[in-house]
Protein backbone atom coordinates (compact mmCIF):
# COMPACT_ATOMS: atom_id res chain seq x y z
CA UNK A 1 0.00 0.00 0.00
CA UNK A 2 2.24 2.62 1.06
CA UNK A 3 5.32 0.85 -0.10
CA UNK A 4 6.82 0.90 3.86
CA UNK A 5 8.74 -1.88 5.29
CA UNK A 6 6.99 -4.68 7.87
CA UNK A 7 9.28 -2.61 10.87
CA UNK A 8 7.80 1.17 9.42
CA UNK A 9 4.05 1.13 10.32
CA UNK A 10 2.09 4.72 9.39
CA UNK A 11 -1.10 4.80 10.36
CA UNK A 12 -3.43 7.32 9.50
CA UNK A 13 -6.20 8.89 11.70
CA UNK A 14 -9.16 9.63 9.42
CA UNK A 15 -9.34 13.63 10.44
CA UNK A 16 -12.81 15.08 8.75
CA UNK A 17 -14.17 15.94 13.16
CA UNK A 18 -13.64 14.23 16.27
CA UNK A 19 -11.27 12.83 18.66
CA UNK A 20 -8.25 12.94 16.49
CA UNK A 21 -5.16 14.02 18.26
CA UNK A 22 -6.13 11.09 21.31
CA UNK A 23 -6.17 8.96 18.26
CA UNK A 24 -2.66 10.01 17.16
CA UNK A 25 -1.12 10.65 20.59
CA UNK A 26 -1.57 6.81 21.74
CA UNK A 27 -0.07 5.66 17.96
CA UNK A 28 2.65 7.52 18.54
CA UNK A 29 3.11 6.41 22.23
CA UNK A 30 3.65 2.97 20.82
CA UNK A 31 6.14 4.36 18.34
CA UNK A 32 4.23 3.94 15.28
CA UNK A 33 4.09 7.01 12.54
CA UNK A 34 0.34 8.32 12.81
CA UNK A 35 -1.09 10.98 10.51
CA UNK A 36 -4.13 12.82 10.03
CA UNK A 37 -5.79 11.62 6.95
CA UNK A 38 -8.25 14.06 5.34
CA UNK A 39 -7.61 13.55 1.20
CA UNK A 40 -7.64 10.21 -1.02
CA UNK A 41 -3.89 11.38 -1.61
CA UNK A 42 -3.28 11.13 2.51
CA UNK A 43 -5.08 7.91 2.19
CA UNK A 44 -3.33 6.57 -0.30
CA UNK A 45 -0.23 6.71 1.83
CA UNK A 46 -0.62 5.08 5.15
CA UNK A 47 -0.64 1.38 5.86
CA UNK A 48 -3.59 1.43 8.43
CA UNK A 49 -6.21 3.51 9.32
CA UNK A 50 -8.24 4.69 12.71
CA UNK A 51 -11.93 5.96 12.30
CA UNK A 52 -12.32 8.35 15.72
CA UNK A 53 -15.02 8.98 17.39
CA UNK A 54 -17.47 12.16 16.84
CA UNK A 55 -20.32 12.67 14.88
CA UNK A 56 -20.97 9.62 12.26
CA UNK A 57 -23.24 12.16 10.37
CA UNK A 58 -20.48 14.74 9.79
CA UNK A 59 -17.79 12.20 8.99
CA UNK A 60 -20.38 10.69 6.37
CA UNK A 61 -21.15 14.12 5.47
CA UNK A 62 -17.79 15.36 5.04
CA UNK A 63 -15.96 12.46 3.45
CA UNK A 64 -18.61 12.44 0.94
CA UNK A 65 -18.17 16.09 0.14
CA UNK A 66 -14.50 15.54 -0.33
CA UNK A 67 -14.73 12.69 -2.38
CA UNK A 68 -12.80 10.31 0.73
CA UNK A 69 -15.73 8.16 0.51
CA UNK A 70 -15.46 5.91 -1.92
CA UNK A 71 -11.52 5.57 -1.72
CA UNK A 72 -12.28 4.46 1.79
CA UNK A 73 -14.78 1.97 0.06
CA UNK A 74 -11.88 0.53 -1.99
CA UNK A 75 -9.51 0.49 0.54
CA UNK A 76 -11.48 -1.53 3.09
CA UNK A 77 -12.39 -3.95 0.39
CA UNK A 78 -8.68 -4.09 -0.92
CA UNK A 79 -8.09 -5.09 2.94
CA UNK A 80 -6.52 -1.89 4.61
CA UNK A 81 -7.03 -2.95 8.35
CA UNK A 82 -9.01 -0.23 9.93
CA UNK A 83 -9.90 0.58 13.83
CA UNK A 84 -13.16 2.55 14.27
CA UNK A 85 -13.75 3.21 17.70
CA UNK A 86 -17.79 4.59 18.86
CA UNK A 87 -18.45 6.84 15.19
CA UNK A 88 -15.85 4.90 13.54
CA UNK A 89 -17.88 1.81 14.68
CA UNK A 90 -20.93 3.11 13.10
CA UNK A 91 -19.32 3.95 9.72
CA UNK A 92 -17.77 0.57 9.72
CA UNK A 93 -21.21 -1.11 9.70
CA UNK A 94 -23.05 -2.67 6.69
CA UNK A 95 -26.11 -1.64 8.77
CA UNK A 96 -27.35 1.13 10.88
CA UNK A 97 -30.11 1.95 13.11
CA UNK A 98 -31.32 4.91 14.73
CA UNK A 99 -29.96 6.98 11.36
CA UNK A 100 -30.53 10.36 10.36
CA UNK A 101 -31.93 11.07 6.72
CA UNK A 102 -29.62 9.73 4.29
CA UNK A 103 -27.30 8.46 6.24
CA UNK A 104 -24.28 6.54 4.96
CA UNK A 105 -21.60 4.27 6.40
CA UNK A 106 -18.33 2.66 4.68
CA UNK A 107 -19.19 -1.04 5.54
CA UNK A 108 -16.71 -3.08 5.76
CA UNK A 109 -18.37 -4.74 9.27
CA UNK A 110 -21.31 -7.63 8.62
CA UNK A 111 -22.85 -6.12 11.61
CA UNK A 112 -25.96 -3.91 12.42
CA UNK A 113 -24.95 -0.82 14.99
CA UNK A 114 -27.27 0.73 17.02
CA UNK A 115 -26.31 4.86 16.71
CA UNK A 116 -26.54 6.46 20.49
CA UNK A 117 -28.02 2.71 21.80
CA UNK A 118 -27.43 4.18 25.67
CA UNK A 119 -29.46 7.32 25.00
CA UNK A 120 -28.84 11.18 26.09
CA UNK A 121 -24.96 12.26 27.38
CA UNK A 122 -26.64 11.81 31.02
CA UNK A 123 -26.63 8.18 30.17
CA UNK A 124 -22.86 8.05 29.36
CA UNK A 125 -20.93 5.70 31.66
CA UNK A 126 -17.21 4.30 32.50
CA UNK A 127 -17.19 0.87 33.10
CA UNK A 128 -14.67 -2.47 33.01
CA UNK A 129 -14.86 -4.61 29.90
CA UNK A 130 -12.99 -8.01 29.49
CA UNK A 131 -11.28 -8.64 25.97
CA UNK A 132 -9.89 -11.81 26.23
CA UNK A 133 -8.92 -12.18 23.01
CA UNK A 134 -6.57 -9.03 23.20
CA UNK A 135 -4.67 -10.49 26.52
CA UNK A 136 -4.69 -8.85 29.83
CA UNK A 137 -7.08 -7.04 32.01
CA UNK A 138 -10.17 -5.92 31.86
CA UNK A 139 -10.42 -2.27 30.15
CA UNK A 140 -11.28 0.46 31.56
CA UNK A 141 -13.69 1.89 28.77
CA UNK A 142 -15.51 5.11 28.57
CA UNK A 143 -18.59 5.43 26.85
CA UNK A 144 -19.70 8.60 25.54
CA UNK A 145 -23.41 8.54 23.44
CA UNK A 146 -22.52 5.17 22.20
CA UNK A 147 -23.40 2.43 19.71
CA UNK A 148 -23.77 -0.78 20.26
CA UNK A 149 -23.52 -3.96 17.86
CA UNK A 150 -26.59 -5.79 17.56
CA UNK A 151 -26.17 -8.42 15.57
CA UNK A 152 -23.09 -9.66 13.87
CA UNK A 153 -22.54 -12.23 10.42
CA UNK A 154 -21.05 -15.40 10.86
CA UNK A 155 -17.62 -13.85 9.69
CA UNK A 156 -17.62 -11.49 12.73
CA UNK A 157 -14.85 -12.42 16.39
CA UNK A 158 -16.78 -10.95 19.18
CA UNK A 159 -14.06 -9.58 21.07
CA UNK A 160 -16.37 -7.68 24.17
CA UNK A 161 -19.17 -7.75 25.66
CA UNK A 162 -20.62 -5.42 28.58
CA UNK A 163 -21.95 -7.66 31.93
CA UNK A 164 -25.78 -7.67 30.02
CA UNK A 165 -24.25 -9.41 27.45
CA UNK A 166 -24.29 -6.62 24.45
CA UNK A 167 -21.53 -6.61 21.94
CA UNK A 168 -19.26 -3.46 22.67
CA UNK A 169 -15.94 -4.80 20.17
CA UNK A 170 -15.37 -6.76 17.23
CA UNK A 171 -13.29 -7.95 14.48
CA UNK A 172 -13.42 -9.29 10.81
CA UNK A 173 -10.46 -10.11 9.18
CA UNK A 174 -8.51 -6.79 9.40
CA UNK A 175 -11.19 -4.52 10.57
CA UNK A 176 -12.05 -4.20 14.42
CA UNK A 177 -14.58 -1.86 15.61
CA UNK A 178 -15.43 -0.71 19.44
CA UNK A 179 -18.24 1.12 20.68
CA UNK A 180 -16.00 2.54 23.38
CA UNK A 181 -12.98 4.88 23.50
CA UNK A 182 -9.77 3.15 24.62
CA UNK A 183 -7.91 6.16 23.24
CA UNK A 184 -9.22 8.32 26.44
CA UNK A 185 -9.03 5.83 28.97
CA UNK A 186 -5.44 5.35 28.16
CA UNK A 187 -5.96 1.95 26.47
CA UNK A 188 -3.59 1.13 23.84
CA UNK A 189 -4.18 -2.78 23.22
CA UNK A 190 -6.77 -2.17 19.88
CA UNK A 191 -4.00 -0.04 18.40
CA UNK A 192 -1.44 -2.50 19.07
CA UNK A 193 -3.62 -5.09 17.26
CA UNK A 194 -4.30 -2.60 14.24
CA UNK A 195 -0.46 -2.33 14.20
CA UNK A 196 0.10 -6.23 14.20
CA UNK A 197 -2.53 -6.28 11.52
CA UNK A 198 -0.87 -3.43 9.31
CA UNK A 199 2.85 -5.45 9.26
CA UNK A 200 1.19 -8.84 8.72
CA UNK A 201 -0.48 -6.73 5.46
CA UNK A 202 2.70 -5.29 4.65
CA UNK A 203 4.71 -8.52 4.92
CA UNK A 204 1.96 -10.17 2.72
CA UNK A 205 2.48 -7.10 0.57
CA UNK B 1 -17.58 -4.13 37.90
CA UNK B 2 -18.72 -0.70 38.54
CA UNK B 3 -21.04 1.51 36.13
CA UNK B 4 -20.41 5.45 36.67
CA UNK B 5 -22.35 8.00 34.84
CA UNK B 6 -21.51 12.30 34.91
CA UNK B 7 -17.74 11.74 35.37
CA UNK B 8 -14.92 14.55 34.53
CA UNK B 9 -14.15 12.12 31.80
CA UNK B 10 -17.23 10.82 30.23
CA UNK B 11 -18.26 14.86 30.53
CA UNK B 12 -15.07 16.33 28.88
CA UNK B 13 -15.23 13.21 26.67
CA UNK B 14 -18.40 14.62 25.17
CA UNK B 15 -16.65 17.92 24.20
CA UNK B 16 -13.85 16.01 22.86
CA UNK B 17 -15.71 14.12 20.36
CA UNK B 18 -17.43 17.40 18.95
CA UNK B 19 -14.01 18.61 18.27
CA UNK B 20 -13.51 19.89 14.83
CA UNK B 21 -17.16 20.69 14.54
CA UNK B 22 -19.98 23.62 14.20
CA UNK B 23 -22.04 23.96 16.93
CA UNK B 24 -25.61 25.61 15.59
CA UNK B 25 -28.19 27.89 17.23
CA UNK B 26 -31.31 26.34 16.12
CA UNK B 27 -34.60 28.06 17.26
CA UNK B 28 -37.28 25.26 15.63
CA UNK B 29 -37.05 21.52 14.84
CA UNK B 30 -37.13 22.44 11.19
CA UNK B 31 -33.83 24.33 11.41
CA UNK B 32 -32.56 21.57 13.86
CA UNK B 33 -32.87 19.46 11.08
CA UNK B 34 -30.97 21.73 8.32
CA UNK B 35 -28.37 21.84 10.57
CA UNK B 36 -28.27 18.35 11.19
CA UNK B 37 -28.26 18.04 7.57
CA UNK B 38 -25.57 20.58 6.75
CA UNK B 39 -22.79 18.82 9.10
CA UNK B 40 -23.52 20.25 12.48
CA UNK B 41 -21.93 18.27 15.09
CA UNK B 42 -24.43 19.32 17.50
CA UNK B 43 -27.10 22.09 17.57
CA UNK B 44 -27.87 24.97 20.51
CA UNK B 45 -31.86 24.59 21.20
CA UNK B 46 -33.08 28.56 21.62
CA UNK B 47 -36.25 30.53 21.44
CA UNK B 48 -34.37 33.66 19.90
CA UNK B 49 -30.92 33.52 18.53
CA UNK B 50 -28.34 36.34 20.30
CA UNK B 51 -29.44 38.98 17.30
CA UNK B 52 -33.02 39.07 18.27
CA UNK B 53 -32.29 38.81 21.91
CA UNK B 54 -29.90 42.06 21.42
CA UNK B 55 -32.54 43.67 18.94
CA UNK B 56 -36.03 43.24 21.55
CA UNK B 57 -34.11 43.17 24.54
CA UNK B 58 -36.01 42.70 27.84
CA UNK B 59 -35.11 39.35 30.30
CA UNK B 60 -33.63 36.40 28.06
CA UNK B 61 -34.52 32.89 30.12
CA UNK B 62 -34.20 29.64 29.49
CA UNK B 63 -36.25 28.17 26.51
CA UNK B 64 -39.69 26.36 26.88
CA UNK B 65 -39.78 22.17 27.50
CA UNK B 66 -41.43 21.82 24.84
CA UNK B 67 -39.59 23.41 22.30
CA UNK B 68 -36.41 21.56 23.96
CA UNK B 69 -38.26 18.81 23.64
CA UNK B 70 -39.60 18.82 19.81
CA UNK B 71 -35.56 19.22 18.74
CA UNK B 72 -34.43 16.12 20.56
CA UNK B 73 -36.88 14.58 18.99
CA UNK B 74 -36.03 15.77 15.47
CA UNK B 75 -32.36 15.37 15.39
CA UNK B 76 -30.04 12.49 16.04
CA UNK B 77 -26.92 14.87 16.83
CA UNK B 78 -26.13 15.84 20.65
CA UNK B 79 -28.64 18.59 21.31
CA UNK B 80 -27.50 21.57 23.89
CA UNK B 81 -29.43 24.22 25.67
CA UNK B 82 -29.02 27.40 27.58
CA UNK B 83 -29.37 28.27 31.28
CA UNK B 84 -28.95 31.25 32.96
CA UNK B 85 -25.63 32.57 34.86
CA UNK B 86 -26.42 30.92 37.97
CA UNK B 87 -29.38 29.95 37.59
CA UNK B 88 -29.08 26.06 38.69
CA UNK B 89 -32.50 25.41 38.63
CA UNK B 90 -33.32 26.06 35.11
CA UNK B 91 -29.90 23.46 34.90
CA UNK B 92 -32.42 21.01 36.50
CA UNK B 93 -34.75 21.58 34.23
CA UNK B 94 -32.77 21.48 31.12
CA UNK B 95 -30.68 18.23 33.11
CA UNK B 96 -34.07 16.62 33.29
CA UNK B 97 -35.45 17.38 29.60
CA UNK B 98 -32.10 15.07 28.87
CA UNK B 99 -30.27 17.57 26.87
CA UNK B 100 -27.01 16.38 25.96
CA UNK B 101 -25.18 20.01 27.38
CA UNK B 102 -25.82 23.03 29.43
CA UNK B 103 -24.53 26.40 28.25
CA UNK B 104 -24.39 28.41 30.93
CA UNK B 105 -24.64 31.41 28.79
CA UNK B 106 -23.77 34.83 29.45
CA UNK B 107 -26.06 35.36 25.92
CA UNK B 108 -29.20 34.99 28.60
CA UNK B 109 -30.12 37.29 31.44
CA UNK B 110 -27.93 36.95 34.34
CA UNK B 111 -29.74 35.28 37.05
CA UNK B 112 -26.92 35.85 40.16
CA UNK B 113 -24.48 38.85 39.96
CA UNK B 114 -21.84 37.01 42.05
CA UNK B 115 -22.18 33.30 41.78
CA UNK B 116 -22.17 30.61 38.86
CA UNK B 117 -24.29 27.09 38.87
CA UNK B 118 -21.76 24.74 41.08
CA UNK B 119 -21.59 22.34 37.81
CA UNK B 120 -20.19 19.49 39.83
CA UNK B 121 -23.29 18.68 41.28
CA UNK B 122 -24.60 17.59 37.80
CA UNK B 123 -24.17 14.26 35.46
CA UNK B 124 -24.87 16.49 32.67
CA UNK B 125 -21.64 18.32 31.07
CA UNK B 126 -21.75 22.28 31.06
CA UNK B 127 -19.96 24.70 28.55
CA UNK B 128 -19.29 28.40 29.34
CA UNK B 129 -17.88 31.50 27.94
CA UNK B 130 -14.39 32.92 29.01
CA UNK B 131 -12.72 36.04 27.93
CA UNK B 132 -9.09 35.11 29.51
CA UNK B 133 -7.85 32.39 30.96
CA UNK B 134 -8.85 33.55 34.50
CA UNK B 135 -12.24 33.26 33.68
CA UNK B 136 -12.01 30.18 31.78
CA UNK B 137 -10.29 28.19 34.69
CA UNK B 138 -12.91 29.55 37.77
CA UNK B 139 -15.02 27.65 35.23
CA UNK B 140 -13.24 24.52 34.83
CA UNK B 141 -13.12 24.93 38.83
CA UNK B 142 -16.76 25.03 39.34
CA UNK B 143 -17.06 21.74 36.72
CA UNK B 144 -17.15 23.12 33.63
CA UNK B 145 -16.60 20.12 31.03
CA UNK B 146 -15.90 22.84 27.92
CA UNK B 147 -14.83 26.73 27.66
CA UNK B 148 -15.40 28.65 24.72
CA UNK B 149 -14.38 31.94 24.12
CA UNK B 150 -16.91 34.55 24.59
CA UNK B 151 -16.90 36.98 21.72
CA UNK B 152 -19.61 39.47 21.41
CA UNK B 153 -22.66 37.12 20.47
CA UNK B 154 -25.41 38.13 17.85
CA UNK B 155 -23.06 40.87 16.39
CA UNK B 156 -21.51 39.18 13.01
CA UNK B 157 -18.76 41.14 14.32
CA UNK B 158 -15.92 38.33 14.78
CA UNK B 159 -13.37 41.18 16.35
CA UNK B 160 -13.87 39.71 20.20
CA UNK B 161 -13.82 36.50 19.52
CA UNK B 162 -10.60 36.92 17.95
CA UNK B 163 -9.28 38.82 20.66
CA UNK B 164 -10.68 36.59 23.37
CA UNK B 165 -9.27 33.29 21.71
CA UNK B 166 -5.87 35.67 21.24
CA UNK B 167 -5.98 35.80 24.63
CA UNK B 168 -6.61 32.94 25.99
CA UNK B 169 -4.13 31.23 24.08
CA UNK B 170 -1.56 33.70 24.66
CA UNK B 171 -2.36 33.54 28.73
CA UNK B 172 -1.60 29.71 28.63
CA UNK B 173 1.30 30.19 26.09
CA UNK B 174 3.24 32.92 28.75
CA UNK B 175 2.36 29.93 31.58
CA UNK B 176 4.27 27.50 30.05
CA UNK B 177 7.44 29.16 29.74
CA UNK B 178 7.32 30.52 33.70
CA UNK B 179 9.49 28.69 35.99
CA UNK B 180 7.80 26.84 38.99
CA UNK B 181 8.16 29.87 41.51
CA UNK B 182 6.90 32.43 39.57
CA UNK B 183 3.42 29.87 39.36
CA UNK B 184 2.27 31.30 42.39
CA UNK B 185 1.78 34.81 41.35
CA UNK B 186 0.71 33.85 38.08
CA UNK B 187 -2.34 32.33 39.84
CA UNK B 188 -3.13 34.98 41.90
CA UNK B 189 -3.02 37.57 38.74
CA UNK B 190 -5.45 35.05 36.46
CA UNK B 191 -7.52 34.95 40.17
CA UNK B 192 -7.23 31.16 39.31
CA UNK B 193 -6.69 28.09 41.34
CA UNK B 194 -3.48 27.32 41.76
CA UNK B 195 -3.51 23.46 40.99
CA UNK B 196 -5.20 24.53 37.71
CA UNK B 197 -2.79 26.84 36.63
CA UNK B 198 0.18 24.70 36.84
CA UNK B 199 -1.27 22.06 34.92
CA UNK B 200 -2.01 24.47 31.86
CA UNK B 201 2.04 25.25 32.41
CA UNK B 202 2.86 21.93 32.19
CA UNK B 203 0.44 20.54 29.20
CA UNK B 204 0.24 23.65 27.55
CA UNK B 205 -3.13 23.32 26.77
CA UNK B 206 -6.72 24.25 28.60
CA UNK B 207 -7.72 21.07 30.81
CA UNK B 208 -10.86 20.82 28.34
CA UNK B 209 -11.54 21.53 24.89
CA UNK B 210 -11.61 25.04 24.15
CA UNK B 211 -14.13 25.94 21.14
CA UNK B 212 -14.85 29.72 20.10
CA UNK B 213 -17.84 31.79 19.51
CA UNK B 214 -19.38 35.04 19.40
CA UNK B 215 -20.03 36.86 15.60
CA UNK B 216 -18.94 33.85 13.25
CA UNK B 217 -20.83 34.54 10.05
CA UNK B 218 -18.58 32.97 7.00
CA UNK B 219 -16.54 30.17 6.72
CA UNK B 220 -13.34 32.29 6.57
CA UNK B 221 -14.64 33.40 10.25
CA UNK B 222 -14.42 29.88 11.22
CA UNK B 223 -11.26 29.13 9.65
CA UNK B 224 -9.56 32.22 11.17
CA UNK B 225 -10.72 30.88 14.35
CA UNK B 226 -9.75 27.13 14.05
CA UNK B 227 -6.27 28.54 12.63
CA UNK B 228 -6.06 30.93 15.72
CA UNK B 229 -6.23 27.83 17.79
CA UNK B 230 -9.72 26.89 18.77
CA UNK B 231 -11.41 23.25 18.39
CA UNK B 232 -14.17 24.02 16.94
CA UNK B 233 -17.01 26.68 16.63
CA UNK B 234 -20.16 27.86 17.93
CA UNK B 235 -22.19 29.94 14.81
CA UNK B 236 -25.40 31.19 17.34
CA UNK B 237 -27.02 33.98 14.59
CA UNK B 238 -24.83 34.13 11.43
CA UNK B 239 -26.53 31.12 10.24
CA UNK B 240 -30.54 31.49 10.66
CA UNK B 241 -30.13 34.89 9.94
CA UNK B 242 -28.79 34.72 6.66
CA UNK B 243 -29.71 34.48 3.32
CA UNK B 244 -29.27 30.94 2.72
CA UNK B 245 -29.25 28.89 5.98
CA UNK B 246 -28.81 25.63 4.28
CA UNK B 247 -25.75 26.50 2.14
CA UNK B 248 -24.15 28.88 4.55
CA UNK B 249 -23.88 25.77 7.40
CA UNK B 250 -22.61 23.13 4.92
CA UNK B 251 -19.92 25.49 3.89
CA UNK B 252 -18.63 26.78 7.51
CA UNK B 253 -18.31 23.29 8.08
CA UNK B 254 -16.34 22.50 5.65
CA UNK B 255 -14.22 25.78 5.96
CA UNK B 256 -13.78 24.11 9.59
CA UNK B 257 -12.50 20.88 8.96
CA UNK B 258 -10.43 22.48 6.05
CA UNK B 259 -9.60 25.39 7.85
CA UNK B 260 -5.76 25.34 6.47
CA UNK B 261 -6.38 25.26 3.07
CA UNK B 262 -7.34 28.37 1.32
CA UNK B 263 -8.63 26.57 -1.89
CA UNK B 264 -11.77 25.22 -0.10
CA UNK B 265 -11.97 27.96 1.86
CA UNK B 266 -12.38 29.86 -1.53
CA UNK B 267 -14.88 27.20 -3.01
CA UNK B 268 -16.99 27.31 0.26
CA UNK B 269 -17.06 31.25 0.10
CA UNK B 270 -18.86 31.97 -3.31
CA UNK B 271 -22.13 32.26 -3.74
CA UNK B 272 -23.68 32.34 -0.38
CA UNK B 273 -25.84 35.00 -0.32
CA UNK B 274 -26.66 37.89 2.09
CA UNK B 275 -24.63 37.59 5.38
CA UNK B 276 -26.13 38.50 8.47
CA UNK B 277 -26.66 41.59 8.80
CA UNK B 278 -23.98 42.93 11.29
CA UNK B 279 -23.02 45.64 14.33
CA UNK B 280 -19.95 46.73 14.99
CA UNK B 281 -19.33 46.30 18.19
CA UNK B 282 -17.58 49.59 18.78
CA UNK B 283 -21.33 51.07 17.90
CA UNK B 284 -22.75 48.97 21.29
CA UNK B 285 -23.11 50.60 24.41
CA UNK B 286 -20.80 49.36 26.78
CA UNK B 287 -24.01 48.17 29.24
CA UNK B 288 -25.44 45.95 25.96
CA UNK B 289 -22.05 43.96 25.53
CA UNK B 290 -22.74 40.24 26.23
CA UNK B 291 -19.01 38.92 27.03
CA UNK B 292 -18.90 41.45 30.28
CA UNK B 293 -21.18 39.42 31.86
CA UNK B 294 -20.35 36.57 34.04
CA UNK B 295 -16.53 37.37 36.26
Amino acid sequence: MAGSTPAQITVGVLALQGAVREHVDVLRRLGTEARPVRTPADLASVDALVIPGGESTVIDKLSRAFGLDEPIRAAISGGLPVLGTCAGLIMLGDRIQGRAPGQRTFGGLDATVRRNAFGSQGESFETDVAVPELGGPSMHAVFIRAPIVEDVGSAVTVLGRLNDGRIVAVQQGRLLGVAFHPEISGEHRFHARLIALAREAAGRG
Amino acid sequence: MSTTVGTARVKRGLAEMLKGGVIMDVVTAEQARIAEDAGAVAVMALERVPADIRSQGGVARMSDPDLIDEIIASVSIPVMAKARIGHFVEAQVLQSLGVDYIDESEVLSPADYVNHIDKWKFTVPFVCGATNLGEALRRVNEGAAMIRSKGEAGTGDVSEATKHIRTIRGEVARLTSMSDDELYVAAKELQAPYELVVEVAKTGTLPVVLFTAGGVATPADAALMMQLGADGVFVGSGIFKSGNPAKRAAAIVKATTFHDDPAVITETSRGLGEAMVGINVADLPAPHRLAERGW
